[in-house]
């Protein structure tokens, strides 16, 4: 914004910026307003117009105990996800960066990954995770019921990790690699110089020079785990929010409860603490840029 | 090197080989089991070695998710919202950098906020703007006039439906931003004493001087476009219009029938094929895209 802005005109950036606004106006603005108005209004069972209700959907949504389990999921979600996918990339960004030879063809192929739909490596893995085939048939023959993600909640919400982190984890391998890339070689140099080896060089000075990204990616990813796109792909078509509500995240329950079970008002009062969620998320990410420009 | 290493880089080697067993050996399951029959795809334990099945599999599996039809709508709807992101945010872009106006402040945050406001929590909402996309202007006319009008326009079940929803980008326009603040004044004024106008700057130096910008763009949006999952379920209910990811429920074995898997995980990999490739073929640019849209 610091730019010197060269053209005088108040239309013409109004013209330009127009489609993109009258499309954001119409398809983020305009239901971003329905969904506050339906939070707040309770549309009577037979017909007639919505009545203010005030705060009595959040009422009945917080007084549901299959509302705090959807909580108490995508918390775990997030947080196993953000901690898996983090572990793997640091790691996996540590050892590529040594540059080793055939170290370029490994990092070209673990972001391959990423590519994949959530729904569509989700519906992969019911096979190659399931319990009668793939690969844990042969533990489950052993150990009869060790895995079962069909039958128990616990298992099928490892299942829906085990997707994310294996779809995200190419993910934050690159910016960690980035990462890695722009500590300064002269720091490294110097550790090796007195004698410390690869791994406490890694240990005392690659990991705390990466901080920013380490601190950016745990943002970023905690916002997927929470709303992504992806997860709600992910949980759809790996576990049907099941079983017995074991992996009912949040998006899934409000697109469920809005599409399924028709109820507009609570989906709404839903998403209402779920948009609180988000802008405390950004409000944490740009404050943190901010910074980083800053000490640049 | 600085320092010879060698027990270190065994430990590099083997960290390096977990990595590809753990992100690569997925594909290499779906692949195994793709290209195996029935009997082949449930046996315990899993056999890893490809056999000569694939073709039939994916032909089988391309029959029974009808995904002639499924891959070009999923190509045309990628190609719609990859294109309107790559043109619309250029265009906002360029209001908010180059112009001497407080309208840009606002466009900025018009733009950001969408950041916070992801499909997934105003999905019905949103849905209901697309049933019937002239409701908000038929109501600002029957306030400001008094008029009440009944245009109608309904995007169920159309190519319009499927994209214009998600053509605005908050990434996009920063992507172009950033770009944007990082050439110098300079190029902008000599382009206006040289007597070029703001639009004939746009297509003729700056166009030209995103190209990088627009491709990396364009390989991060078309592999998004491509995995849209929640939107298209929604939108359509016309088997034409139906997408690749709409395929995926019809590519499940069938409860209580033949445990087909061999057909599932080769409709599944003619799915992923696509943007697989796209993110193959132009790495360099999708890792630039990703890498410099997030900052």
């Amino acid at each position: 914004m610091d730019k010197r802005a060269v053209f005088r005109s108040w239309w013409l950036p109004t013209a330009f910026a127009l489609p993109q606004l009258a499309l954001i106006a119409l398809f983020f603005y305009w239901p971003a307003v329905a969904v506050v108005r339906w939070a707040f209004t309770l549309e009577p069972p037979f017909g007639g117009s919505a009545e203010f209700v005030g705060l009595a959907n959040f009422r009945d949504v917080f007084a549901d105990p299959l509302y705090w389990n959807s909580v108490v999921v995508s918390l775990t979600f997030a947080l196993a996800g953000t901690l898996s996918t983090i572990f793997i990339g640091l790691v996996l960004a540590l050892a590529v960066d040594r540059q080793l030879p055939g170290s370029g063809a490994v990092r070209f192929l673990y972001i391959l990954p990423y590519a994949i739909a959530g729904p569509a490596a989700g519906m992969a893995f019911r096979f190659i995770l399931s319990p009668e085939r793939g690969l844990m048939a042969s533990v489950n023959s052993v150990f009869p019921d060790f895995w079962n993600p069909a039958k128990y909640g616990s298992h099928a919400l490892i299942l829906v990790i085990v997707v994310f982190a294996w779809k995200w984890a190419g993910y934050t391998f690159i910016f960690l690699l980035a990462g890695l890339q722009s500590v300064p070689k002269s720091l490294t140099e110097a550790a090796a110089m007195d004698g410390s080896g690869p791994i406490r060089r890694a240990i005392d000075i690659q990991i705390p020079m990466l901080a920013p990204t380490l601190f950016f990616l745990t943002v970023i990813m905690m916002t997927e785990g929470f709303v992504g796109a992806d997860t709600y792909g992910i949980v759809a078509r790996t576990t049907d929010g099941g079983p017995n509500h074991g992996t009912d995240v949040m998006v899934y329950r409000i697109v469920e409860e809005a599409f399924r079970g028709l109820n507009y008002s609570g989906a709404s009062a839903q998403s209402i603490v779920l948009i609180g969620l988000i802008m405390i998320f950004t409000f944490i990410q740009f404050r943190f840029v901010e910074r980083r420009v800053h000490y640049k | 090197m600085i320092q010879r290493t060698p027990y270190a880089d065994a430990f590099t080697y083997v960290l390096m080989a977990l990595g590809f067993l753990l992100l690569l050996g997925p594909f290499a399951v779906i692949v195994a089991g793709a290209s195996q029959t029935v009997q082949q795809v449930n046996a315990v334990p899993f056999n890893f070695l490809p056999q000569n099945q694939l073709i039939v599999n994916m032909t089988a599996a391309w029959q029974r998710a009808d995904l002639g039809t499924a891959m070009l709508n999923s190509f045309i709807m990628a190609s719609i919202v990859t294109f309107g992101k790559v043109a619309l945010s250029a265009l906002t872009a360029f209001s908010i950098v180059f112009f001497r106006t407080p309208l840009k402040h606002f466009f900025f945050w018009i733009v950001f906020i969408t950041l916070m406001l992801p499909l997934e929590v105003r999905v019905v909402p949103t849905y209901a703007v697309a049933a019937d996309l002239f409701e908000p202007i038929r109501l600002l006319i029957a306030w400001v006039t008094g008029i009440t009008v009944s245009i109608e326009w309904n995007l169920l079940n159309s190519y319009a439906g499927l994209t214009l929803p998600l053509v605005a980008t908050a990434t996009g326009t920063f992507l172009y931003r950033q770009f944007f603040m990082t050439l110098p004044d300079e190029l902008a004024e000599a382009a206006r004493m040289d007597g070029s106008g703001p639009i004939r700057f746009f297509f003729d130096v700056l166009l030209p001087l995103s190209r990088t910008n627009m491709l990396a763009l364009t390989t991060i949006m078309f592999v998004f476009g491509w995995n849209q999952y929640l939107w298209p379920l929604l939108m359509i209910t016309d088997p034409a219009y139906k997408t690749t990811m709409m395929s995926l429920v019809a590519l499940l074995p069938a409860e209580n029938g033949t445990p087909d898997w061999n057909v599932t995980l080769a409709g599944s990999l003619i799915i992923m094929l696509p943007p697989l490739l796209v993110v193959a073929v132009l790495q360099r640019w999708f890792v630039r895209g990703l890498v410099s849209s997030e900052k």
